[in-house]
């Protein structure tokens, strides 16, 4: 559902936060089985009444097939628009009547929902959920409608300088992969896309053996295991089988350049990068802390804002997803200056790639990244989305008491090689949305008819 | 993601220091368990123990934003807070974010029209450090000409990306000029360009000296910690920052709006047309403040769920918008808005839209709204502040924006009665003497070439 969008309270910028583990002395996580056999993992937390749960079906908008791109956005957005006997109205007007939030999302590599309840109200609102994921109606008028909206968010994307810089990136780096394409299709692909391709989403890919689940706050696991038999009990056993390839973003020393008539350019820029279970992840970690966290501390920071004042914002992190992981970095600077703030970040990528970090930086990433991490456990929702998180990438359940010991075992010499390995400004592409001057090598595209197919629903450096 | 609480619209544009997450709270919620006391030179302490994590927050708010700016010095205020990181004379530039980071801290700051406030996330152990810095440069900054030229090329980047590359945002700014006639709260809190361009060292340095002080600021430590060691740490390093005289916070009154404004814009980035009607509307402070709460109620009522009559009417029934809504937020130290938005649906034209939206605002109006709306409203909003409690930072938030509004922590607790005491007929009421014709500014933003 869509409520009128507030003109002036909206939040300002991303968050962009480092997810990578939990210190054991502040949650303990306990597995939690049910009879028929659904298991959660649990974070009991029994200091105000309420209860969070984020549940995520492996498998995402990168299984849509080609001519039906965009069918998993469109499903979850359509999956609280009537389900079982309620409509579209009357689903709603219960979840709201619970004082309940229910949300769902679909990603890259994964469908997920996040629910918030009241602790009283902890069966009605489950049931709300278990109607969504298992008898969702698609009616004529919801889909025509959300159908419109996505229509309307593929055109405002395909506007704005942020979306399309990073669209153009995805694009150029996995062509012919599902990671270059937009999650949210394009006006053709979502067109074709009817009810039963919904349904058939849901029937084939929501399923137990791709589920993955976190609950915390105030529930004990005797209450949680009918709730999960009730919520999650029926669905299929197996997903339908679907895979995606493995893939290397592409190595291009490139600038792409299209034109939209804004004051400030809009840089982002990447190459390459890890996925999570390399084991080199702890060591790129610690080089991109030191390299491009997003806090004032970091050397883009510093060389392009703070000495310069060529940009309010830069930075750059680490993006794994399932198949791939890459680098990306973004930039936002007036049309005279991008050239000169893309050549800092290249001179800064340079000698971090020859000469690595300090120890002394590397000393203050690993107090950084060790220490803030309880900062995210300040909710029972993001620490649910870390318990799913966790469980997504098979860390294992012991994994938020190694953490601190596996950051603060990286040598500077792993540093110093990994930034060298990685951190290449000869493979590092940057796609520029404005009117950027003196980016005369640069490469001008320009969109299909002043519009690029598609929008990547990776978007901006993930909070990894 | 649904953010639960971004409903409620708030006519302060937040600006924060750099990319991180800053958003209005119109949701209070009771049973903060919070404790204040005032140190000697005027600084209040609050202090919300929160035992869930090993963590703390540290917030100091001073009662001061881009209102309270000289007029030609538009973004001083702001800019400020941005200098607040460019050291003091024990701290070096950059220093105070270094130092917060190697200690594993997160921070921001954010700046509003009436208030401006710093923050830091830390472990608990890592409290006195971060009040040690925050005491320190309530005091001792350092203003020189070489942070000031850079820093201001950022802050004029900034408006760049907020407000010179959003068409919204640029449309909002001149909404905010027909809206206040007169008051301050008509300039961006970001500042008009031409003006960012010449602010020096020296206007800062006057901006910091006249306003900020601990007679006019407010502590915020929410988490792991207790009312009595804060005390002592206050006392320790707070304690000794000398007050001095600051000016009362006396705008400008805004003259009686005696006409209705349309304005419109057009942009080739604009999708589908964006519509929006607002009054000069009373906030906790300034004007009938006995509607603040019935006002809360009808945004609810009228815009806040899905059977409401402007989503449901508007966008399920009628099938003219893709999106609509009401907000208000009473979250201000002046007067506020009250306004409905829409996204209208391709093909829909703003005569065709206005008149349906008319009719479902005229029904609500002459006696439409009725009990079981006002009822079933209440219930769900005061059902939600539950979640406030579900964060650190939330209630530190909350409570630091009403102090700096010079409301009073009871204010903030009793906000769940306050909630259930409104009836039918105040909401109604509320209703008629806020949403007026007369004097409405109607925006309309739309697809189309630049003129």
């Amino acid at each position: 559902m869509t409520m009128g969008l507030t003109l002036r309270a909206a939040p300002l910028g991303i968050c962009a936060l480092l997810v990578v583990g939990l210190p054991a002395r502040a949650v303990t996580i306990e597995e939690v089985k049910s009879e028929k056999g659904i298991t959660a993992w649990l974070v009991e937390d029994h200091s105000i009444p309420v209860v969070s749960m984020s549940a995520a079906f492996r498998g995402g908008a990168s299984l849509d097939p080609a001519d039906k791109r965009g069918l998993a956005n469109m499903t979850v957005d359509l999956l609280d628009e009537g389900a079982g006997d309620l409509d579209s109205t009357a689903y709603q007007s219960q979840v709201e009547d619970l004082a309940a939030q229910i949300s769902f999302n679909a990603g890259p590599d994964t469908i997920s929902t996040r629910l918030r309840a009241l602790k009283d109200k902890l069966a009605p609102t489950f049931d709300l959920l278990r109607l969504a994921l298992t008898q969702p109606r698609f009616d004529p008028e919801p889909v025509a409608r959300v159908r419109a909206s996505v229509l309307n968010a593929i055109a405002r994307e395909q506007r704005s300088p942020n979306a399309l810089a990073s669209r153009l990136w995805w694009q150029a780096e996995f062509p012919g992969h599902p990671y270059g394409l937009s999650s949210r299709g394009t006006a053709e692909t979502v067109n074709s896309i009817t009810p039963d391709d919904l349904r058939s989403l849901v029937h084939n890919r929501f399923a137990k053996d791709v589920l993955i689940v976190g609950i915390v706050g105030d529930i004990t696991p005797a209450e949680l295991k009918p709730l999960l038999d009730s919520t999650f009990g029926a669905l299929p056993d197996h997903a339908a089988p679907g895979t995606v390839p493995e893939v290397t973003a592409a190595t291009k020393s490139e600038v792409e350049v299209a034109n939209m008539p804004v004051p400030q350019s809009v840089v982002v820029f990447g190459e390459p990068g890890v996925k999570r279970n390399d084991p080199d992840w702890y060591a790129a970690l610690l080089d991109l802390n030191i390299l491009g966290s997003g806090g004032l501390a970091s050397r883009v920071t510093l060389e392009v804002r703070e000495k310069r004042g060529l940009a309010y914002s830069v930075s750059a992190s680490l993006d794994p997803l399932d198949h791939t992981g890459v680098i990306l970095g973004q930039a936002g600077s007036q049309n005279a200056n991008a050239a000169q703030a893309i050549d800092v970040i290249r001179q800064t990528w340079q000698r971090m790639h020859d000469d690595g970090p300090t120890a002394k930086e590397l000393a203050d990433a690993k107090t950084y990244i060790t220490g803030s991490f309880p900062l995210s456990l300040d909710s029972t929702g993001r620490i649910a989305s870390i318990l799913v998180s966790i469980q997504f990438d098979r860390l294992g359940i012991d994994y938020l008491g190694k953490r601190d010991q596996i950051i603060n075992s990286v040598t500077l010499a792993d540093a110093k090689r990994v930034a060298k390995r990685l951190l290449s400004p000869d493979n590092l592409l940057f796609t520029v949305v404005g009117q950027p001057e003196n980016l005369n090598d640069a490469v001008r595209v320009t969109p299909a008819g002043g519009i690029v197919q598609g929008v990547s629903g990776n978007g901006l450096p993930a909070e990894h | 993601m649904i953010t639960p609480i971004s409903r409620g619209g708030s006519r302060a544009i937040l600006l924060v220091l750099f990319f991180v997450f800053a958003i209005a709270l119109p949701a209070h919620a009771k049973l903060f368990d919070a404790e204040t006391f005032t140190l000697a030179n005027g600084l209040q302490v609050v202090v919300i123990p929160n035992h869930r994590a090993p963590i703390v927050t540290q917030m100091v708010w001073y009662k001061t934003g881009a209102a309270d700016e000289v007029t030609g010095k538009s973004g001083a205020a702001h800019f400020l807070e941005h200098l607040m990181f460019r050291g003091t004379k024990a701290v070096p530039p950059g220093g105070f974010s270094r130092i917060v980071a190697q200690n594993g801290g997160e921070e921001n700051a954010f700046t509003t029209h009436d208030y401006t406030a710093y923050y830091q996330s830390v472990a608990a152990d890592r409290l006195e450090l971060v009040m040690k810095l925050e005491a320190d440069r309530m005091a001792n900054l350092v203003i020189t000409d070489a942070v000031v030229k850079p820093e201001r090329e950022v802050i004029i980047e900034e408006r760049r990306m907020r407000i010179g590359n959003s068409p919204s945002a640029l449309f909002d700014e001149q909404l905010d000029t027909a809206l206040y006639l007169h008051h301050p709260y008509r300039i961006p809190t970001i500042g008009w360009e031409s003006e960012m361009h010449k602010l020096t060292a020296q206007d800062e340095q006057a901006f910091y000296k006249r306003w900020y002080a601990p007679n006019n600021a407010i502590l915020v430590i929410a988490g792991d910690t207790t009312a009595e060691k804060v005390k002592a740490l206050a006392e320790k390093y707070f304690g000794p920052v000398p007050s001095h005289p600051v000016p009362v916070r006396q705008r400008v009154e805004e003259p009686a709006k005696v006409a209705a404004a349309r304005l419109s814009m057009k942009n080739p980035r604009v999708t589908e047309i964006q519509w929006s009607r607002q009054w000069l509307a009373p906030s906790y402070n300034r004007g009938d403040t006995s509607e603040a709460y019935p006002l809360q109620v009808l945004a609810e009522v009228l815009g806040g769920s899905a059977a409401s009559p402007l989503y449901k009417g508007l966008v399920i029934d009628r099938g003219l918008a893709l999106s609509a809504g009401a907000y208000y937020d009473p979250n201000q130290f002046d007067l506020t808005n009250f306004g409905f938005n829409a996204t209208l649906k391709h093909g829909v034209t703003v005569p065709d839209f206005e008149a349906a939206l008319d009719d479902i605002v005229k029904n609500a109006l002459e006696g439409g709204i009725t009990a079981e709306q006002v009822e079933r409203a209440k219930q769900r909003m005061i059902a939600a502040a539950i979640y406030a409690r579900d964060s650190l930072s939330g209630p530190a938030r909350i409570v630091g924006t009403a102090l700096s509004l010079g409301r009073t922590l009871d204010d903030v607790q009793n906000w769940p009665d306050k909630i259930a005491a409104v009836t039918p007929d105040q909401v109604r009421a509320a209703a008629k003497a806020v949403i007026d014709d007369e004097t409405a500014v109607t925006g309309l933003l739309m697809p189309g070439p630049t003129s």
